[in-house]
């Protein structure tokens, strides 16, 4: 145009001086992708949450014990106990035999059917009181709790048949004074339970196929029950794979919605600007000065729970309303900053459209920070809904969920500690991994808040 | 800064305006009657408590009257405690969560800043290593699990120097309050400490840390007047937020070691759908909490004269 002839122009040779890349080159992602692989930590919990994943859905498909179903022959049964149980006739009452006998005893085998105590007259006594305990009676004199009482000496024999499960108890005879006290003289007798089960029972469980296939006498293994029971006899497994799917449920599916709500708004307000963003942020801010938990308690009453139903969408609910600012917060501040950079000017001038920048340079460029926040925010929600689980807030019963499964176990944490155990170490393995996997991914994708180390 | 302190003021009580409107409204959605129990009433016996408590009013009516109530700082009779003034619950109450809070605010604060600078002196040696376990021990475990570790632990305690060192439960001495108010602040101390660390790796970095080295300042002067005053900024501003998660983690702890404190009334008379009760230690405790988190920024903000500008 300025009088530069098309000839005047030559092709330059190729040189070897040219800039060659020394390496191929990497994407954001690749790059992440190298980092997260070398991080070993982030690692074994993107491992652990892949089969907690797994678990929740394969779980059920595996041990397809129903979590509702109670074992009332196995209640508050720690794992890895001795499954044997002994077959024996149906329960006939005791025929007291004739005779006396010249110390505390048994008079027939102990089983989960009946325990039957003989006992001599207690020297002094104008009458006896029989007491049980777990222990090992001290010098405190701790007897247990009392099963019977006879005013007087004829009677020198009892039958337990209270809530007896396979152990050792020790049964204690005290004898009473005038006044109906128990006095100082006493007698303990240790007995070892053993676990039985009638032809019919076995039957009415399924443990065997048919009557013929058992006789008295034989020692047959009750139903299993690989991490126990609870108080009411269920499978701890079982609801601990239930419980799984409610926690991960809410604590997974809750931050997505909510992190997702955050980054629509926290876009809309940093690229519409002025004073559409100052109000959407003012907003933001007034949900933010809520008190969260408060709020979810309150959603809770409000929304109230109808008969079987699990109150998990009331929570779910309440936890999308109140959550959703600070990834809005978080976002907007990104593209306030991505606004500026000139690749998205550049765009601009070659007549790019608005939804056309949004989503083609702005979103995926806050992608890795959204990224971070959901995987910090899933512990978090966790986190809620054993809270709210806990103080009686969260999902009704029967449905289980770890938090409630804690709280169910926390009041027998010391005779049966594996009801406690199991679902606070699943809660505090989840929200370790979740914290791990986060810290990786916060280093891998995040060049500014990386880990100074 | 007084007109920063002003608009933080007016942005709190709007808040608490809306705390108290949509506790009025979600409480009036709960299914179920407040005059409706076992005991069976007649029409007329009805109508006349309805009259008495306001609730044949339209809504908006009984909505004003409450608000009204409210600002004369008068949250009504308890519906399942006998003869008790929702106000004398709290007031009775309250103190107690008050102490144990502040208690534990202070533990963690203290314990935060400590460990935090500890790990960051000692970065990636052995005292780094094992405090920041404890910390993602701290954050990963919830608080009730480790309430009850804890009450073990003094039973154990006790048992085997076979007198009472600590109580397991109740209230009432500063005994009483030392493992609640340490359980109630360990996970934000956990939290203030991860702050705290990365806070204090990002200042040893800083020019004026080097400038002071050159200098030849003497390493703990350095660490007390440039490092230590400057990294704990960013702690300060989470305490407010803190505070609120304490407060409402006072619930757990109160009911595992049966403290007498509003947390578990609160949680008690949700249970029990105690109407004012819940209603008043809502407003109360979100009021309370609104304000604290205002009173940690004004407090910032007199530390740190670029947040009042912006």
């Amino acid at each position: 145009m300025t009088g530069i002839a098309a000839a005047e122009f030559a092709r330059q040779a190729s040189t070897e001086h040219a800039q060659t890349l020394s390496r191929p080159s990497l994407s954001y992602w690749q790059d992440a992708r190298i980092r997260l692989q070398s991080n070993r930590r982030a690692l074994v919990s993107l491992f652990i949450v892949i089969s907690l994943l797994i678990l929740t859905l394969l779980g059920p498909v595996l041990w397809s014990v129903n979590p509702a179903a109670q074992d009332l022959d196995q209640i508050s049964v720690p794992p890895g106990r001795d499954r044997s149980a002994l077959v024996v006739a149906e329960y006939t009452p005791w025929v007291i035999p004739a005779g006396t006998v010249a110390e505390l005893q048994l008079a027939d085998t102990a089983t989960t059917q009946s325990v039957r105590l003989q006992w001599a007259g207690l020297p002094g006594a104008y009458g006896h009181r029989v007491y049980r305990n777990l222990y090992p009676v001290g010098p405190e004199r701790a007897y247990g709790i009392p099963l019977g009482e006879f005013f007087d000496n004829s009677t020198l024999n009892f039958e337990d048949r209270l809530d007896l499960r396979p152990g050792t108890y020790y049964y204690s005879v005290v004898a009473l004074a005038e006044n109906g006290r128990p006095g100082t003289v006493a007698e303990t007798l240790r007995v070892d339970v053993r676990r039985t089960t009638t032809v019919n029972e076995a039957l009415a469980q399924g443990l065997v196929g048919s009557a013929a296939d058992i006789a008295l006498g034989d020692s047959l293994q009750v139903a299993l029950h690989p991490l126990g029971t609870d108080y009411l006899g269920r499978d701890m497994l079982a609801r601990l794979m239930e419980g799984a799917r409610v926690s991960l449920f809410i604590g997974i599916i809750a931050p997505f919605i909510y992190v997702l709500m955050g980054v629509v708004y926290g876009a809309v307000s940093g690229f519409a600007g002025g004073k559409v963003d100052q109000v959407m942020m003012r907003f933001a801010d007034f949900v933010v000065a809520l008190p969260f938990l408060l709020f979810m308690i309150l959603f809770k009453i409000a929304f109230g729970i109808g008969p079987g139903e699990s109150g998990i969408f009331p929570m779910l609910i309440a936890m999308i309303v109140l959550l959703w600012p600070a990834t809005a917060r978080l976002v907007r501040g990104q593209i306030l900053q991505i606004r500026e950079q000139g690749y998205v000017e550049a765009s601009k001038l070659l007549g790019a459209k608005s939804s056309y920048l949004i989503f083609r340079h702005m979103l995926p460029n806050t992608l890795g920070v959204v990224l971070v926040t959901l995987t910090f925010e899933i512990p978090r929600a966790i986190f809620t809904e054993a809270f709210l689980s806990f103080i009686g807030m969260g999902v009704a019963p029967p449905t289980p969920s770890w938090g409630s499964m804690s709280n169910e176990g926390i009041k027998t944490m010391l005779n049966t500690p594996h009801e406690l155990i199991f679902p606070a170490l699943l809660i505090s393995i989840t929200v370790l991994a979740f914290n791990l996997l986060g810290d990786g991914l916060r280093d891998a994708l995040d060049a500014r808040m990386r880990n100074t180390e | 800064m007084l007109w920063y302190i002003g608009k933080r003021l007016i942005q709190g009580l709007i808040t608490v305006w809306f705390i108290a409107t949509a506790t009025f409204f979600a409480m009036h959605n709960v299914p179920g009657d407040p005059l409706l129990n076992e005991r069976a009433t007649t029409p007329t016996i009805r109508a006349n408590l309805e009259a008495k408590y306001g609730l044949d009013q339209p809504v908006t009516t009984q909505y004003f009257i409450y608000l009204k109530n409210i600002v004369r700082g008068d949250f009504g009779i308890s519906f399942a405690q006998e003869n008790r003034e929702v106000n004398d619950i709290i007031r009775e109450h309250f103190p107690v969560s008050a102490i144990l809070g502040v208690l534990a605010v202070i533990i963690a604060a203290v314990g935060g800043i400590l460990w935090g600078s500890l790990t960051a002196l000692y970065r990636n040696r052995l005292p780094d290593y094992l405090i920041m376990f404890l910390v993602i021990l701290g954050i990963s475990v919830p608080s009730f699990v480790i309430a009850a570790i804890s009450q073990l632990g003094i039973v154990t305690l006790n048992n085997l120097a076979g007198t009472t060192v600590l109580p397991v439960a109740g209230w009432g001495t500063i005994y009483h309050m030392l493992v609640p108010a340490l359980v109630l602040g360990l996970s934000t101390m956990a939290y203030l400490t991860r702050l705290m660390r990365s806070s204090m790796l990002e200042i040893v970095n800083s020019d004026f840390v080097r400038t002071a080295k050159s200098k030849g300042v003497p390493p703990a002067r350095i660490f007390a007047r440039h490092q230590l005053r400057n990294a704990v900024l960013p702690v300060i501003t989470v305490l407010g937020p803190s505070i609120a998660a304490i407060t409402t983690g006072g619930f757990v702890v109160e009911i595992v070691f049966a403290i007498p404190g509003l947390g578990r009334f609160f949680v008690e008379a949700v249970q029990q759908l105690d109407y004012t009760v819940i209603m008043g230690t809502t407003v109360f405790y979100g009021t309370f909490l609104v304000f604290m988190v205002i009173l940690v920024d004004v407090i910032y903000g007199f530390i740190d004269p670029r947040v009042r500008m912006s």
